[in-house]
């Protein structure tokens, strides 16, 4: 699908019509340096009910000072989306209420997206102070009062003279490295700063020195708990883009194989949310069980948490004859451990107390801040990609879409949980029926991708994961982009937290179920 | 008296892959001998530090996932004494740097390593924080964590196996066995801040019978 090109003029009162007519799911904002062309952005756009996809593109000339009006408080996850943008390509989004960096530090120098950015080190070395946050750089003012008396004025132009604490980044709660600024009333919490960042690691920038092959190890290691899955994204988008046909085998092994994943990475999530709560008995089942995933992921793929195994037009190597055998054993295996992990930790006074009504999201706010995966189907929004746009073989096999209705921290646990029984119904239809033939379709070394703009997207274990490549006919990308399944949620963060005590976070964390590496790829 | 070659009973001291860096270190320790009662104490000491090490949960990425399986079920690291993970810089002996560490990361890292207590540890893990793994041509990515902090083992893998993570933490409970507790000769800070050998942990040896590392 190509984007539709519109005028920087006219943007806003296109948006506003596009929100009005039902596009309530904005995907992604993808910015983009066009060289002498310019700067612009890309919005991608839903309609939650229809799940009709359109994509707006702007440009705009003016490289010194690019300015786009910005639409956050149509969609509110685009706060976020802009500022990553912003942290990136140096655009700045007017009447956006906050436009800080999102990932890179407040002192870094330059927008190293940009095709003209300078990556030596003289310009970024490596700083080895501590970051001051923005908000506390010039905060000081010293005042007289009436008696002549000289104190110290605070002022914070974010929290304003809110009692703040610092969570993160080396933190067992935060799941990875995120850092979190609270203000707090006594024990309630009045609002929140996300830092992200802190994993940063340049995939996107990178992949566009790289030959496609090469950027597909990258979608391994960015949400590590959807290995597969990633990796299925970008294949099926290459493989789009060159018109490449893949066999059933493999189809059939990929489409099991992300399900295994996702079950891998919901007993993950179980087993952790589980240990943030001070249930470690749930903790030492999960991983127990995760571990029999493990070695069938090891004895075909030959990796146990990083397996590199979708390559284009393909898979990396065959099934082992007895994989069938071991995949329905364990099917077997794990329906019955669902009962334990109900008896030790579902039903348990503790955490039923901890997450019954806390961390509340209504299905309206899950659309607006874009909360897909577990989140949204927890707060009743219909977001499953196998469903919406099925790939692979989600259209011809049985399997239900999970929905609750309260959006509170025990409905996410729970969707996980029946999700994983729904993952071993979809195997089980599968597993006998793998067809014979090819596990891959032979392609040259080096691929070029014909000039275009192509996006794909599959089911993640937390969310929509999509990816979008612009290419001009090259071995490597013009601009690769990964739409991150954890930073809507995060960005939902300030919604679901108002009103919620300090350990209250801990649970809502742990069921957002967020991955860092994921967010800040 | 003489200091003794570091035994753990985990595996056999032949089975180990790199014995010589320890046998260097050894050697310069005995350059200058050791009175008995003070040895002797030393003996006792770093046999009970070596069993229980006690490593900061500090993760990043996704070693850290393998970091926690190794905690877990299967392959169980209370069995050599690593169970306890302590979630401050205080109460730790050891920081585990399992994943990739950022330009923004990196002044936690000291910071965190400069909070923790003498005698301290690092242990690398993974190639992101050996030399920037995938991700060393990337304009955000340290590019390995030795040049901030001395690291004591390094155990390559993307992410290691637990078995090389058991290994590689074995390896440093036979380095703690061969330091001079008392005294300052094998502290970091006394030798110009300079880091002791690295331990570089390859090959790790495929046990025949399972239960090898149990006997």
């Amino acid at each position: 699908m190509s984007p539709e090109f519109i005028e920087l003029e006219i943007l806003r009162p296109r948006m506003e019509e596009l929100h009005r007519n039902g596009m309530d799911f904005l995907r992604d904002i993808i910015g983009m340096d066009w060289g002498e062309e310019g700067l612009g952005a890309i919005y991608a756009l839903e309609n939650s009910s229809t799940h009709e996809n359109i994509q707006i593109a702007v440009r705009c000339t003016d490289r010194e000072k690019p300015q786009i009006p910005s639409v956050c408080d149509l969609w509110s996850v685009a706060e976020f989306y802009e500022r990553e943008v912003y942290d990136f390509f140096g655009i700045v989004f007017t009447g956006h209420p906050d436009m800080r960096r999102l990932y890179l530090r407040n002192d870094w120098i330059g927008y190293p997206l940009r095709k003209d950015y300078d990556e030596s080190e003289a310009i970024n070395p490596i700083r080895m102070e501590s970051e001051v946050p923005e908000d506390l750089q010039r905060q000081s003012e010293i005042e007289e009062d009436a008696a002549r008396e000289l104190f110290v004025k605070q002022t914070n132009k974010i929290f304003g003279d809110q009692y703040i604490i610092n969570i993160g980044p080396q933190h067992p709660a935060t799941h990875g490295v995120l850092r979190f600024r609270l203000a707090l009333d006594g024990e309630e919490i009045r609002k929140i700063d996300v830092h992200c960042g802190y994993i940063h690691r340049g995939i996107e920038k990178l992949s566009e020195k790289l030959t496609y092959p090469q950027i597909l190890a990258f979608t391994d290691r960015l949400d590590y708990l959807s290995a597969h899955q990633n990796r299925h994204a970008l294949c099926m988008c290459i493989e789009k883009a060159i018109g490449l046909d893949i066999t059933d085998r493999t189809q059939y092994i990929r489409t099991i194989m992300d399900e295994l994943q996702r079950i891998d990475s919901h007993l993950l999530f179980l087993s952790c949310a589980a240990m943030d709560l001070g249930a470690i008995t749930t903790f030492i089942y999960g991983f127990r069980d995760r571990e029999k995933i493990l070695d069938i992921f090891e004895e075909v793929t030959g990796g146990r948490l990083i397996q590199n195994y979708n390559i284009i037009g393909g898979v990396q190597a065959d099934i082992t004859p007895d994989f069938a055998n071991k995949v329905k054993e364990y099917c077997k295996y794990q329906k019955e451990k669902i009962k334990e992990y109900n008896d030790v930790f579902t039903y348990n006074t503790i955490t039923r107390k901890r997450m019954i009504g806390v961390g509340k999201i209504s299905r309206e706010d899950a659309i607006s801040y874009g909360c897909t995966g577990g989140t949204g189907r927890a707060a009743g929004w219909a977001c499953d990609v196998r469903k919406r746009h099925p790939y692979a073989l989600y259209d011809k096999v049985d399997f239900k879409e999970i929905l609750y209705t309260n959006g509170d921290c025990y409905d996410r646990y729970l969707v996980r949980l029946d999700e994983i029984m729904e993952s071993i119904h979809i195997i089980e239809q599968l597993i006998d029926n793998i067809p014979d033939g090819d596990y891959k379709v032979k392609t040259k070394p080096i691929i070029r991708i014909p000039e275009g703009r192509y996006s794909a997207s599959v089911e993640g274990s937390r969310g929509e994961f999509g990816v979008f490549i612009e290419s001009h006919g090259d071995k490597s990308p013009y601009r690769i982009k990964f739409r991150p399944m954890g930073l809507p949620l995060v960005a939902a963060m300030h919604k679901i937290l108002k009103g919620a005590k300090v350990a209250d976070l801990i649970a809502i964390g742990a069921t957002l179920d967020y991955v860092i590496p994921d967010i800040d790829r | 008296m003489e200091m003794k070659k570091p035994v753990i009973k985990s595996i056999p001291y032949e089975e180990f892959k790199d014995n010589e860096t320890l046998e260097a270190l050894i050697n310069e320790l005995n350059k200058e001998r050791t009175n008995v009662v003070v040895g002797k104490l030393d003996d006792l000491i770093n046999w009970g530090r070596s069993n229980s090490l006690w490593s900061l949960t500090f993760a990043t990425s996704c070693c850290g996932i393998e970091f926690m399986a190794v905690g877990a079920a299967r392959y169980d690291f209370a069995r050599f004494g690593f169970e306890v993970t302590r979630n401050s810089p205080r109460q730790a002996d050891l920081i585990m740097v399992a994943g990739t560490i950022t330009h923004k990361m990196a002044p936690v890292l000291k910071r965190l390593y400069d909070q923790m207590a003498e005698p301290k540890y690092v242990v690398a893990v993974g190639g992101c924080a050996i030399s920037g793994g995938p991700f060393k041509g990337s304009y955000h990515v340290l590019n390995g964590v030795d040049k901030i902090i001395p690291v004591d083992v390094y155990i390559p893998g993307c992410p290691p196996r637990p078995e090389a993570m058991l290994y590689g933490m074995m390896q440093l409970q036979r380095k703690v066995k061969v330091e001079n507790f008392f005294g300052d000769k094998n502290r970091k800070y006394s030798r110009s801040n300079m880091p002791s050998d690295p331990i570089i942990v390859t090959n790790v040896p495929v046990s025949q019978n399972e239960n090898t590392e149990e006997k």
